[in-house]
């Protein structure tokens, strides 16, 4: 089982991007903002695309209402989702090692890649209650308070993924660099465990 | 005095000729077919951008316009010589040092030839330098920020014309006078202007770095008026060459008494030779007082500095710096090609272009052949140093600028138009008119070893019947002409603010991913800068009141100030908070005498006011911020001078 451990080890290596590129990307472009505004998530913080971009983007905000971007250091997640996918790193790679040395079965990879579908599942959801607040929770001196056509505030969740009009902006939000080398190393496990599969029925 | 009747009556058939043709001769021969052609050359699309940055001077603006080519739209009026109340330019405390001269604080001028930076001959886009006239004084404008950045006074120097052109790795910007003066300045009878008067030709260094100024040396030259120069380039890169007039050195009556010679002469200086006589401790260092005012980006603020100092030359200590080429007709425009050898004349009373060579010059200097002196510096003989002359059946030229294809266009100041001819052979290729008056004329890198031969704008005197009337005065007409082809097309007509003597183009790939978006809010170094709200303060100093204030979309901070009296002055210290591309704030005070500030992102401005009457008075932002600008105001409360109500000031309450 020795390809499929270093498969093992590769996709779960492959989840370090995580530390060095955003997981995800919210472009807001306007008819005043040619070169969009952008906002690049991470899993230990929020960073603007260029330089001045979170602090444009709160001084817009703050007509509406919105609160200003959280630091680091006000939201649990961006201290908890390192640990938790260094952890992941880590296990996926003694999986792999164990894998590779024989000590464990090719099941262990598929389990390893249930758990962190699951692990990943409950963040996407954990980030989409925290959109959904983060546009939602409005100032109500906000200076400008729009009022859909059925008579409810209007609110400022941008869209999980994809793209969505909101106001005069454009917004578009989409998985970033360290995203696709996570599902990439996802799919490199799965890979890991039907080549374990077939190593071990050749054994 | 024959000459000048010949030249009357010629203006005045002229304009007959001009007036008999009435309104719709003016582009008689197009047809629709190539008008639609023409179009589509000069059309940018919305959203589109030119291909070439114009910088136009503003002549009697005293500042410099930004236009695109081929559009012909102005982007920009860029504040230089002259007072600008738009942005506060001049108003402000920071940058009325700029204005500063040995007069005291002179708000405008007349600036005239504005030139880009070259390293090895060739455009850099860095800075671009232009020449104010009336006080003599040379502005460096930075080519990041489109801000003047610097401005240097010319002693000595009086009608700083012959200015302010560089050399080919901008060690020097050359600013030459028109007027003698006398040198040092004395109490003199006008007519004894003869021998006494000098015309002082000045090089100043550039720092490669920075393009910080300093005057290295002026050469002390007889009383001829300076009327152009140019740098030699490539071979002839080390020498200068400035067109004179008046040679007779009259002192009245110029018109006609400065008419009198057949010839004057072009100057060539070796500043080569001068520079190393001046390295090696030659010249004199002569007292003087002059105004060096240098702005400065982080602190937001000029400074103006009095000199006390110039080093002067004398051109007879420097054996073989120096000589005179004789030149017909009191010569205008003295342009050179981008090959260095040729120099060319423009004799503004003449037909014809006089056209010296560089070679058969150093050759003439090496063989002694000399023809008398003026003034102990050596004449060359006209027939040695002739390389050719330019019939070109028009009248009264004045300008020449070069293509990148052998081929050399002159404007002729008379007979309106643009003619071009062939370096070389010296063979009239196309004429096309003007309209009308033509001075300058400008090819994008057409001062330089590399021009750009797409386009060549003419910018003419006269506006006359070119566009809507908008009563006596109007805005000078200039001509696109597209001279890629062999022949010259007219294609675009667009009017330039103030009056546009040179300019100077460089294609815009060259600067336009340099300019600058904002000023750092954390490298702002103004003393009464604030990075935060929360540092808004409002202190006392005697009868001057201090507010730091904090701008940002769409309040100010602090928006209710009281405290103050009347008898006070009150400076507002305002910072612009925004640090996003094109999100520029006013501030406009009730009753201040002086103008508006015009703040960009992470700049700090400082705008005096003294109130004189009791009462509460708004300021409110004046540029149209964003959707809440309207209620970007506020108040100062202003008391007796005897009230005892203690400073304050808050917003929102707080």
């Amino acid at each position: 089982m020795k390809k499929a451990g270093i498969i093992m080890i590769i996709g779960s290596l492959l989840l370090m991007g995580l530390f060095k590129f955003p997981l995800w990307n919210i472009m807001l472009g306007a008819p005043q903002y040619p070169e969009p505004l952008g906002m690049d998530i991470y899993i230990d913080g929020i960073k603007g695309v260029s330089e001045f971009d979170l602090q444009n983007i709160d001084g817009l905000n703050h007509y509406i209402g919105m609160k200003v971007i959280p630091k680091p250091e006000e939201m649990w997640e961006f201290s908890a989702f390192p640990k938790v996918i260094g952890g992941m790193v880590a296990l996926g790679v003694l999986i792999g090692i164990l894998g590779f040395m024989g000590k464990v079965s090719y099941k262990w990879f598929i389990g390893w890649f249930i758990l962190m579908s699951i692990l990943g599942v409950l963040g996407m959801y954990d980030f989409n209650q925290w959109l959904t607040e983060y546009g939602g929770d409005l100032d109500p001196h906000a200076i400008i308070k729009v009022i859909n056509a059925d008579g409810t505030p209007m609110t400022y969740k941008p869209p999980l993924l994809g793209y969505q009009k909101m106001l005069n902006f454009d917004v578009t939000s989409l998985p970033h660099t360290g995203a696709y080398m996570m599902f990439v190393g996802m799919m490199l496990t799965i890979v890991a465990f039907f080549v374990g599969k077939k190593e071990n029925k050749r054994a | 005095m024959k000459s000048i009747l010949k030249i009357m009556t010629l203006l005045f058939s002229a304009s007959v000729l001009l007036s008999s043709c009435g309104n719709n001769g003016k582009s008689s021969g197009n047809n629709s077919a190539l008008n639609s052609s023409n179009a589509e050359k000069v059309y940018v699309a919305p959203g589109e951008y030119d291909e070439f940055y114009a910088f136009m001077s503003g002549g009697y603006s005293g500042n410099l316009t930004v236009y695109g080519l081929p559009s012909g739209r102005m982007f920009k009026e860029i504040p230089v010589f002259s007072q600008f109340p738009t942005t506060g330019y001049g108003y402000s405390e920071e940058t009325k040092p700029m204005l500063n001269t040995s007069f005291g604080m002179v708000p405008w001028d007349d600036s005239h030839h504005p030139d880009i930076s070259q390293t090895n001959g060739v455009l850099d886009g860095r800075w671009v330098f232009i020449n104010g006239n009336n006080t003599p004084r040379i502005a460096r404008i930075s080519l990041k920020t489109f801000e003047t950045e610097e401005i240097i006074e010319v002693p000595n120097s009086a009608g700083n014309h012959s200015s302010s052109f560089i050399t080919e790795n901008t060690e020097y910007v050359v600013a030459g006078t028109r007027f003698s003066v006398p040198v040092p300045q004395a109490d003199l009878p006008i007519n004894e202007y003869k021998g006494k008067f000098k015309g002082a030709l000045s090089f100043i260094s550039v720092d490669k770095e920075t393009g910080r100024m300093g005057i290295k040396f002026q050469i002390l030259m007889p009383g001829f008026n300076y009327d152009l120069s140019h740098p030699g380039r490539d071979k002839s890169h080390g020498w200068f060459f400035f067109t004179t007039y008046n040679t007779e050195e009259a002192n009245s009556l110029l018109e006609v008494n400065a008419s009198q010679n057949d010839k004057d002469f072009i100057a060539a200086i070796n500043w080569k030779k001068i520079e190393e006589y001046v390295n090696n401790g030659g010249g004199t260092k002569m007292p003087t007082n002059y105004a060096h005012n240098v702005y400065d980006e982080h602190t937001h603020t000029a400074t103006s500095t009095m000199v006390k100092e110039v080093l002067t030359v004398n051109p007879l200590d420097i054996p073989g710096a120096v000589y005179f080429l004789p030149t017909p007709k009191s010569p205008h425009g003295c342009d050179v090609t981008p090959s260095g050898e040729y120099i060319i004349g423009n004799g503004k009373l003449s037909a014809d272009l006089t056209v010296h060579s560089f070679a058969k010059m150093l050759d003439a200097i090496e063989n002694k052949k000399f023809d008398g002196d003026a003034y102990g510096i050596p004449i060359l003989k006209y027939e040695d140093i002739l390389a050719g002359v330019v019939k070109s059946g028009g009248l009264g030229p004045l300008h020449t600028e070069f293509d990148d294809k052998g081929n050399a266009y002159t404007t002729f100041f008379i007979s309106s138009e643009v003619v071009k001819w062939k370096i070389g052979t010296w063979e009239v290729i196309d004429r096309k008119p003007t309209y009308y008056s033509v001075g300058h004329l400008m090819i994008p890198g057409g001062n330089s070893r590399k021009p750009f031969g797409k386009y060549v704008v003419a910018m003419n005197k006269i506006t006359k019947d070119r566009y809507l009337p908008t009563g006596p005065e109007l805005e000078h007409s200039a001509q696109l002409y597209d001279i890629s082809g062999e022949k010259m097309e007219l294609i675009y007509d667009f009017p330039t603010h103030g009056e546009p003597h040179y300019a100077a183009g460089i294609p815009a790939d060259l600067i336009k991913g340099n300019s600058q978006k904002i000023y750092r809010l954390d490298e702002n170094k103004h003393p009464y800068a604030i990075t935060s709200p929360d540092q808004a303060k409002v202190t006392r100093n005697g009868k001057e009141v201090h507010i730091s204030m904090a701008m940002i979309r769409s309040h100010f901070t602090p928006d209710n100030i009281e405290g103050v009296k009347v008898g006070d002055k009150v400076y507002f210290h305002i910072t612009n908070h925004e640090q996003d591309f094109d999100v520029p704030h006013g501030f406009a005070m009730i009753g201040a005498n002086n103008s508006e500030l015009l703040i960009m992102p992470g700049q700090t401005k400082t705008l005096t006011w003294e109130p004189k009457q009791v009462g509460v008075w708004p300021f409110y932002c004046t540029d149209f911020c964003s959707a809440l600008h309207q209620e970007m105001q506020g108040y100062v409360r202003v008391s007796p001078a005897n009230s005892d109500i203690e400073l304050s000031w808050s917003l929102d309450g707080e």
